[in-house]
């Protein structure tokens, strides 16, 4: 399982983000964006998610181009993005059970959803309407997707906005885990998150340049 | 097909424990329709004479009232993305909303609109023949309309803009359900209104979903 990006171009709005971007994850690889605010990070997750086009360049999965089937390549990822995507009429498990069901069915998201919810500590609150959550805890309802069904592609936004310490360490070995089972992740952060074996692909300040990768 | 109903169930499970949309929906169209023998004056024959066009014409603006909150919702606080990331695909997840916001919002007024067609005191041989219209015409709002809903998701305001996009498409439906009770009352048949009618719904059934995905993913960019 391998994943990259060929010289990926990104313009929003006539404003040209970045251009000339080329990554390469293998299997149980991770992948560290990191930069200031504004550089284009969250941009090329949501290229990478399918969500923007890209302008130049083009996207590859064990070598073989992601846009030839769109609906494969949104079907093997889990995005996590600044929205947390909560309904505050339902309960923190109808919520994430929605979404559960949505990609496996409603028999066996089920087990997902406990186990999700168990993992990010907030079980005791499975019965509890969503809009009574906290910002963290909302982030933590967000992010127990990503562990109630299972996909081979993570691209995570600033995964530990809000999230207290113990949550963010959660964060770090889920990935860790996701990534020891093969999994690809992407992470968008600003912040030094933990993965000593994460590559960082380092996004520059001002004039949108060549972002260089360099090892952790 | 459990992705389908889990969403459209969701849906329906919204509209009702947010309340909002669908009774507002039904208040707009008992509302206008009392009023209008307050304001025409209580004539037996002024108001059997517009009672079609006066429901069918509140029952136009009723469905369009709600169509702004379709998708806005979901866009605003990101479920939108995750739900065009899911497997189920972009089409069939609008048409899964559109079902919904039927079910919320059009299958109340088909229900409603007997009861408000005798207070306008319409000749008794319209009222089969208004219950099938009204079947065959509010799908084809809420599928059309979710077109429109989908141009403005992104657009600040967009409610102001959706009935102006939406309104010349939804004319030629009115055209036919009208032509189709007045047909029924004057003792004609209405078949062939009727078959225009199932024939718009038909397309619009294709063409809708399609083309409102196609404008929500343009929202994403």
């Amino acid at each position: 399982m391998t994943f990259a990006g060929e010289s990926l171009t990104c313009v929003r709005g006539e404003r040209l983000v970045f251009e000339d971007v080329s990554f390469e994850i293998g299997p149980g690889g991770a992948l560290l964006l990191m930069g200031p605010n504004g550089c284009g990070k969250s941009s090329l997750l949501r290229l990478v998610a399918g969500f923007l086009r890209p302008a130049g360049g083009r996207l590859l999965w064990q070598g073989g181009p992601v846009a030839d089937d769109l609906d494969a390549h949104r079907a093997r990822l889990h995005y996590v993005g600044h929205l947390d995507a909560i309904k505050p009429v339902f309960t923190v498990a109808e919520n994430l059970g929605f979404w559960a069901a949505q990609r496996v069915g409603r028999a066996d998201a089920a087990s997902g959803v406990a186990r999700a919810l168990d993992r990010f500590g907030i079980a005791d609150l499975a019965d509890i309407p969503a809009r009574l959550l906290s910002a963290g805890q909302k982030r933590r309802l967000n992010l127990a997707r990503i562990v109630a069904t299972k996909a081979p592609l993570w691209l995570l936004d600033e995964p530990t906005t809000a999230l207290d310490e113990a949550a963010s360490t959660t964060v770090r070995d889920l990935v860790a885990e996701h990534c020891a089972g093969g999994g690809i992740a992407m992470l968008a952060t600003h912040i030094d998150i933990g993965l000593p074996d994460a590559r960082v692909l380092r996004f520059r300040t001002g004039a949108p340049t060549p972002a260089e990768e360099e090892p952790a | 097909m459990s992705a389908f109903l889990g969403l459209l169930w969701r849906d329906v499970r919204l509209a009702f424990k947010q309340g909002g949309a669908a009774t507002m929906t039904l208040m707009f169209f008992l509302l206008t329709v009392t009023l209008f023998p307050l304001g025409v004056g209580p004539e037996i024959e002024v108001l059997s004479r517009i009672s079609t066009g006066v429901l069918l014409v509140a029952a136009l603006f009723a469905s369009m009232l709600s169509l702004d909150r379709l998708f806005q919702a979901d866009y605003e606080d990101g479920s939108l993305e995750l739900i065009s990331l899911s497997p189920l695909p972009l089409v069939l997840a609008v048409l899964a909303k559109s079902a919904a916001h039927w079910l919320t919002t059009g299958l109340p007024l088909v229900i409603a609109a007997p009861l408000l067609a005798l207070l306008l005191a319409m000749d008794p041989s319209g009222y089969p023949v208004l219950i099938l219209t009204m079947l065959l015409a509010t799908p084809s709002l809420s599928l059309i309309g979710a077109i429109g809903a989908a141009l403005t998701v992104g657009v600040r305001r967009g409610g102001v803009l959706l009935p102006l996009l939406v309104l010349p498409l939804f004319i030629p439906v009115l055209i036919f359900a009208v032509g189709a009770v007045e047909a029924a009352i004057g003792g004609l048949t209405p078949r062939p209104h009727l078959f225009i009618l199932a024939a718009i719904l038909c397309i619009a059934a294709v063409l809708g979903p399609w083309a409102s995905a196609a404008a929500l993913r343009l929202a994403f960019e």
